[in-house]
């Protein structure tokens, strides 16, 4: 018998705690695939991978990626993802972070690990909304769009359009790769991938800051079913979040 | 050996070298930008890394990373960056990482101003950061302790897995001192030593020892467990980790207390009042925690002590320490400056006159 489908060794057996039909769990699992495949390839020493937890309901994949990592304070894993870097130049390090924490709290600490052309990558979710914390407004919550902080939906005049952070980082000049993708269906599940492993292949090239931002569903807060949800990421978020490569300096 | 004349920044930064510290992320701010330009030049020296930081917040989250592997990582800054810091320093605290840290003090609150001060005692040593934690704390008062203190704060902060803090007033950095610099310390990250740290763990390895560098502990047991083990460390701090200086105590009717530079100035004060006759005596802690409750009540509670003053550039912040060691045995007085000025010998020595004639 051979294995067709197996956990990806970057994966630990923890049970995720994701809420059903949350984005959070497909995205872990290409991060880990990817940096598996990295592995096997012969392109990256196995325990030369360290990864950087952020504060949100990904705050535990320090408990689900199978090698060294770190649970950074509220928006400051870039910073911690700098200090590991640089103190081990030779390892593959990322961060994992939600759109409060990236686009929020930690906008200085992302634009000055881009700025640096810090030797990292970002995977970057973004679901329109403060999971953790209950379903509080985002800087990417769509204008319209319903919170427990916006309850008459988003206004713009009072508090901004939503923040486009791929396109305003793509303008860094230290950046090096920045891509937006989803997970909303097969082909973009590939396509998350493939970006993915880009990424951490320019990284290990020893090119500069790369960014892969993934829509996301939140289903528990955006009060849909997981199906519902999808329709509503494709229907809402991608036509605000154009879907694509917004900077690559090694396809120039 | 050889002593050579060195301003505090600079010979503090190259202790922190001949140490083995490897990293330095910081940020500018006055009195204290010679420790991040001193180390600009001098880590590429050594195969060592200097980064400027976007600001003190992004500065100690790169320790919080560097830390985490291992190395021996520093950052220094004053009072306002410390404060900015404050959140790192719990999440280092928490996840019990090995670092150094210094604040050299200027005046506050707020923006204050840029001269020496030393407002941030309690910043240091009462919390700073949230949660039930402690730093270990060294308030030198010259730049060779300063250098003398470095040289075994690496040692200590990895014995007891916690960040050592030096609460330097501006005056340390900024004057320059004939000092002695050892000689340099050959460190290197064993991962058998520090089998907590990401050194490069890989799937198949034992799980106990994959570098998981985390404050977390989501449930009420795991959170409590985890305070207890940080608590025994600090009890074990307490019970080894005491510094302090009595100078010409043992005969003293008067004891000042005061820590770093105006330990320096009592000392003086001292002197000059023993040749008048005046039996005066200096407590000095050097640890500020922890914090040498014991020592500071023998020596000020003994039975010839008729007053204790304590002096101190703010307004009081030691002086609940001191008052906590004493409960009351004896008398004490207070003076204090604000606005980050240092007293004078004569204040000094008026203040203890005042006490004598019982004002
Ligand atoms: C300094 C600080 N401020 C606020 C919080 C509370 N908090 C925890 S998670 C979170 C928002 C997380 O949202 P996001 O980054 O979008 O991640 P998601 O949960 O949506 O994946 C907030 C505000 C915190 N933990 N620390
Ligand atoms: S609250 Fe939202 S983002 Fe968090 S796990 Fe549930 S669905 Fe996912
Ligand atoms: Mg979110």
């Amino acid at each position: 018998m051979s294995v067709v489908f197996e956990r990806t060794k970057l994966l630990t057996d923890k049970q995720f705690h994701y809420c059903p039909g949350c984005n959070h769990g497909i995205i872990h699992r290409l991060v880990a695939e990817a940096i598996d495949e990295l592995v096997q390839e012969g392109k990256l020493e196995a325990g030369n991978v360290m990864g950087v937890a952020p504060v949100g309901c990904s705050v535990f994949a320090y408990d689900y990626f199978n090698c060294d990592m770190y649970e950074a304070a509220h928006g400051r894993a870039p910073a911690v993802a700098t200090g590991a870097k640089r103190a081990r130049p030779g390892t593959l390090v990322f961060t994992y972070q939600g759109d409060g924490d990236l686009a929020s709290i930690g906008t200085a600490e992302i634009v000055h690990a881009a700025h640096r052309g810090e030797k990292i990558v970002t995977i970057f979710v973004n679901n329109a909304i403060y999971g953790m914390t209950g379903g509080q407004m985002a800087p990417t919550t769509l204008v319209g769009q319903k919170t427990t902080t916006s309850p008459y939906g988003r206004d713009e005049a009072w508090c901004g359009a939503p923040i486009k952070m791929s396109e305003m980082l793509s303008e860094v000049p230290g950046a090096y790769y920045i891509e937006r993708c989803a997970v909303n269906t097969n082909a973009n599940i590939l396509k998350t991938k493939k970006a993915i492993k880009k990424a951490f292949q320019y990284q290990l090239e020893g090119k500069g800051f790369c960014m892969i931002e993934v829509l996301s569903t939140c289903p528990t807060n955006w009060g849909l079913s997981p199906v519902e949800a999808m329709k509503w990421l494709e229907e809402n978020m991608i036509p605000y979040y154009p879907l694509g490569v917004k900077k690559d300096k090694g396809a120039e | 050996m050889a002593l050579t004349l060195m301003k505090g920044s600079e010979a503090i930064a190259e202790a922190a070298i001949r140490a083995g510290a490897r990293f330095f992320f910081g940020y500018p701010i006055t009195p204290q930008t010679e420790i991040p330009e001193y180390m600009s030049a001098r880590m590429p020296e050594v195969g060592g890394c200097f980064l400027q930081a976007e600001s003190e917040v992004a500065a100690i989250n790169m320790v919080y990373g560097a830390a985490g592997t291992g190395a021996r990582v520093i950052t220094s800054s004053s009072s306002p960056g410390v404060s900015l810091k404050q959140e790192g320093i719990s999440y280092c605290a928490g996840a019990q990482l090995p670092c150094v840290i210094l604040n050299v003090m200027r005046g506050g609150p707020g923006l204050g101003n840029i001269q020496a001060s030393q407002g941030d005692y309690f910043q240091g040593v009462k919390g700073g950061g949230n949660g039930d934690y402690h730093l270990l704390t060294y308030a030198p008062s010259s730049v060779q302790e300063a250098i003398d203190i470095m040289m075994f704060a690496f040692d200590k902060a990895e014995k007891y897995r916690m960040p050592v803090l030096f609460l330097a007033d501006g005056i340390i950095a900024q004057m320059m001192e004939p000092v002695e610099m050892p000689e340099m310390v050959d460190y290197k990250v064993d991962p058998e030593k520090k089998p907590w740290a990401c050194t490069g763990w890989k799937p198949g390895d034992d799980p106990e020892k994959r570098g998981v560098i985390n404050s977390i502990y989501i449930d009420t047991e795991s959170l409590t467990v985890h305070n207890a083990r940080l608590q025994k460390v600090y009890a074990e701090a307490r019970a080894n980790e005491q510094m302090w200086e009595c100078y010409k105590t043992d005969d003293a009717e008067i004891v000042v207390t005061a820590f770093g530079t105006v330990a320096r100035i009592v000392k003086t004060v001292v002197d000059q009042m023993r040749a008048d006759g005046y039996k005066v005596g200096l407590f000095r802690p050097i640890s500020v925690w922890p914090f040498p409750y014991d020592a500071l009540k023998e020596t000020c509670c003994a039975p010839q002590v008729k007053g204790i003053l304590d002096v101190e550039v703010n307004e009081g912040q030691m002086l609940e320490d001191v008052k906590l060691a004493i409960l009351g045995e004896k008398p004490i007085h207070f003076f204090g400056h604000l606005g980050s000025q240092f007293p004078t010998t004569a204040e000094i020595r008026d203040k203890i006159l005042e006490m004598k004639e019982g004002k």
